[in-house]
């Protein structure tokens, strides 16, 4: 009985869903003027389908948002959004190909899409030949000022540098070594670099560094190197992809290296998602940095979380990428209103400047296509939370990074044409 | 000394990882000659095994035995992957014996099909499935000898499916229900958590050892011991000797070279589920968990030398020590005061990713000199 009132209920859910669907693709409902078509490119198959789908769903939350609020109003015209769902199926080229689909083939007014850095570095020369425009909303390396992307996540001075500051002034571990971990990536080579750069300008020492090649899982040699290098405690950086920091997490508190006997871990990639998949008994005691945490106390970010769960199912999260993408979204639009046109060029213009309310705090767009953000250090809980500890006020974000050596003293400024990608501060 | 011990307990630590997940393919690979690159997902479907014996365990009936289920979840990956593996080889490996390039293709297939299934199935309909698997394929077998040389005995055999079929259904139905995190598909990673006696340390002569590795150890051993056990010293296992080393002589002697195939290749894929059980308990379970080792797997086998356990067994505990001796940067604190280039060199080599480099170019470079591995099977054989 049980079981025939279940299989009821996923068709009843299928058939709403083929009918949310269809009425996604069809015509304009009576109170739009128009409509206007947007590109979501993601992965939705593959190893990123897991983290990239939940920014699907959040962009896809955002625009019926707005729909249900009136739509895009340009030139006394009320435009319905509608979207295209593009796979980029966790395979770097074909989020190229798609983005030229959609560009050429759809004609699409902006692309909102991407997670990984090397998506993003195969993505940026199909929109910087053809003039479009492409929405990224993930934390990332930064060292990157592209004239036709929009970063909505934290470069490295939003995130990766108040972490450390907070890691070496007033952690339980302050004062400490450092030991970095990190994928065998570019993300991670990169923040480690700004990290130590960073270290060394505090007074502090980093005794080790070790990165663990995509899709290994054996980390036995590196925690004896934790053991070696820091043998009485100290602070750990971490910057291990999804799985990887399963096995990680798991393996370390078995040997030994937990809060409790003075190890203490900063994480940059385990959001609210992360912590339920690893377990935070694992986690517990350690460290997270980021500009948006589900546990912040404010009517915006429940609202946020609130409105996620009702449209997606209450078992589920919001974490800091999704609300990197549910700010783009909004941020496109009232630039778009601003602009009162759709065309790229204008809309990039007026995109400068833009503020959002964001379930974070107010947010401003930078004439570097980054965004001002608030950074919140965060102490994992045991129900699967962050306890937020500490938040800075807003930081304006730095394309070019300043500690680290290769970009030391460089900016980017899109507003000024004598300024532009890169010029010298 | 202290130095020593840790460095070869976290040698013999890796090692065994390798060793119990190589153990199925060398005898797959080794005795049989069979290229399955479908090894990793049995591995997995090993270790997706664990996961839905711990979500079991938590059910209020078995609460109780709640600190047992990874002993339990041994013996039933075992059986899960060796139903599983005697599946693929009554239905695909049979027919492409003496033909690699298409077992190596349909066994890719096979594993691209595994790891869909266990993405877009729920758990509890895929145990359900495993479940109607076992009871098809063995119930016929425990017919009395009366039924089963009777005329009919193929309507007995169709029953005996039918009724596997409803109860893989109902068993399906029941965990879906009663247990709500295996009734939906999900393509995310899942967490085995070690019961407690099993986490944290134990001392030995003043060193602390993670009870995980211990516990690795201590599979692979009596994986190692049953297996050298059964080859040398049952019937079956001296049948299985005498195919690999004549298959048309053994047959002309009244050895029934496919049932031999068959108990072969089941304990071969069954190993490959308790080598699942084993990495479950290091990292997390997912679609792709067994890709990750099946590399590793083959290098272990050609290293050792294909059709020699013991090549296997020393193959794999030499890559673990070379692995931690590179990987961990031991070289320099045994002789701290080498000459600079020396020492940068080793530095240069010190991370787990250019240990991995330098440890199969040492590999390839051995391989140059004796391709047949470390123990090279010796004499004629038909094959060649």
């Amino acid at each position: 009985m049980r079981i025939s009132r279940r299989i009821l209920a996923g068709l009843a859910t299928a058939s709403l869903a083929v009918t949310a669907t269809s009425c996604g693709g069809g015509g304009t409902s009576g109170s739009f003027d128009d409509t206007v078509t947007v590109g979501i490119l993601h992965s939705l198959s593959g190893t990123m389908a897991i983290s990239e789908s939940t920014l699907v769903d959040t962009e896809k939350m955002a625009i019926e948002e707005i729909n249900a609020a009136g739509g895009v109003k340009v030139g006394g015209k009320s435009y319905k959004i509608e979207y295209i769902v593009e796979d980029g199926a966790s395979d770097w080229p074909t989020f190229a190909e798609k983005s030229k689909k959609l560009i050429d083939q759809d004609g699409v007014p902006v692309v909102f899409g991407g997670w990984t850095s090397a998506s993003r570095k195969a993505m940026l020369p199909v929109y910087e030949s053809k003039d479009a425009f492409l929405y990224y909303p993930i934390q990332y390396e930064a060292q990157e000022c592209s004239n036709n992307i929009f970063y909505t996540g934290a470069t490295p001075n939003q995130q990766s540098e108040p972490a450390t500051d907070f890691m070496y002034k007033r952690s339980p571990a302050a004062g400490g070594d450092f030991f970095l971990v990190g994928s065998d990536y570019v993300f991670p080579r990169t923040s480690n670099t700004i990290t130590k750069a960073q270290v060394k300008q505090l007074g502090g020492k980093v005794v080790g560094e070790d990165y663990l090649p995509l899709g290994n899982t054996e980390v036995a040699p590196i925690i004896s190197k934790i053991k070696k290098a820091l043998p009485e405690g100290g602070i750990i950086i971490n910057t291990l992809n999804g799985d990887q920091n399963v096995a990680f997490f798991k393996q370390i508190q078995d040997a030994g290296i937990t809060p409790s006997s003075g190890y203490y871990v900063m994480n940059y990639s385990i959001a609210e998602e992360e912590i339920s998949t690893i377990g935070p008994e694992f986690l517990e005691g350690h460290y997270g940095a980021w500009n948006y945490m589900m546990s912040i106390d404010t009517p915006a970010s429940k609202k946020f979380a609130a409105n996620f769960k009702k449209r997606w199912g209450a078992d589920r999260v919001v974490a800091d990428p999704q609300e990197s993408a549910y700010n783009m979204v909004y941020l496109w639009k009232q630039a778009v209103e601003d602009a009162g046109t759709f065309d790229d060029n204008a809309v990039r213009e007026a995109l400068v400047g833009q503020k959002f309310d964001a379930p974070q705090g107010p947010v401003e767009v930078m004439p570097n296509h980054h965004l001002s953000q608030t950074v919140r250090i965060g102490e994992i809980n045991a129900e699967g939370g962050f306890t937020i500890l500490e938040e800075t006020g807003v930081v304006l974000p730095q394309a070019w990074n300043q500690k680290h050596p290769s970009s030391k003293g460089f900016a980017c400024d899109w507003t000024d044409p004598s300024k532009g990608e890169k010029y010298k501060l | 000394m202290e130095l020593l011990l840790d460095s070869l307990f976290n040698g013999v630590a890796i090692g065994s990882v390798l060793l119990v997940a190589a153990l199925g393919l060398a005898i797959v690979f080794g005795l049989m000659g069979v290229i399955n690159l479908a090894h990793g997902e049995l591995m997995m479907l090993g270790a997706y095994t664990t996961y839905v014996t711990q979500l079991i365990f938590k059910l209020p009936i078995l609460k109780p035995f709640y600190n047992s289920y990874i002993i339990v979840s041994i013996f039933l990956a075992f059986i899960v992957s060796g139903v599983v593996g005697i599946l693929l080889e009554k239905t695909i490996i049979r027919k492409l014996y003496g033909s690699p390039l298409e077992t190596l293709l349909a066994t890719w297939g096979v594993s691209l099909i595994l790891q869909q299934f266990v993405r877009s199935v729920p758990l509890a309909y895929g145990t359900g499935l495993v479940i109607s698997l076992l009871i098809g394929l063995f119930l016929p077998t425990t017919f009395p000898s009366k039924i089963k040389e009777s005329i009919n005995f193929k309507y007995f055999k169709f029953s005996s499916w039918i009724f596997a079929a409803l109860t893989g259904v109902m068993t399906g139905g029941v965990i879906s229900s009663s247990v709500s995190k295996l009734s939906r598909a999900s393509a995310r990673n899942v967490d085995v958590t070690a019961p407690s006696w099993m986490r944290g340390q134990v001392e030995i002569i003043g060193t602390a050892f993670p009870k995980t590795r211990l516990m690795i150890i201590l599979i692979t051993l009596i994986s190692v011991i049953a297996i050298t056990l059964f080859l040398n010293q049952s019937a079956w296992g001296m049948r299985i000797r005498a195919v690999t080393q004549n298959r048309q002589m053994s047959d002309c002697l009244g050895i029934s070279t496919e049932k031999v195939d068959i108990i072969t290749f089941g304990i071969g894929s069954g190993l490959a589920g308790v080598a699942g059980v084993a990495v479950s308990l290091l990292g997390s379970v997912g679609p792709n968990v067994g890709g990750n080792y099946i590399v590793g797997c083959f290098m272990v086998v050609v290293l050792g030398g294909v059709g020699n356990l013991l090549g296997t067994v020393l193959a794999s505990f030499g890559i673990g020590i070379m692995t931690d001796l590179i990987g961990a940067g031991r070289l320099l604190s045994i002789w701290p005061d080498m000459p600079l280039p020396l020492s940068n060199t080793i530095n240069f080599f010190a991370t787990t990713s250019m240990a991995r480099v330098m440890i199969f170019a040492l590999i390839v470079i051995f391989l140059q000199f004796k391709p047949t591995g470390l123990f090279p099977q010796k004499g004629r054989m038909v094959e060649n």
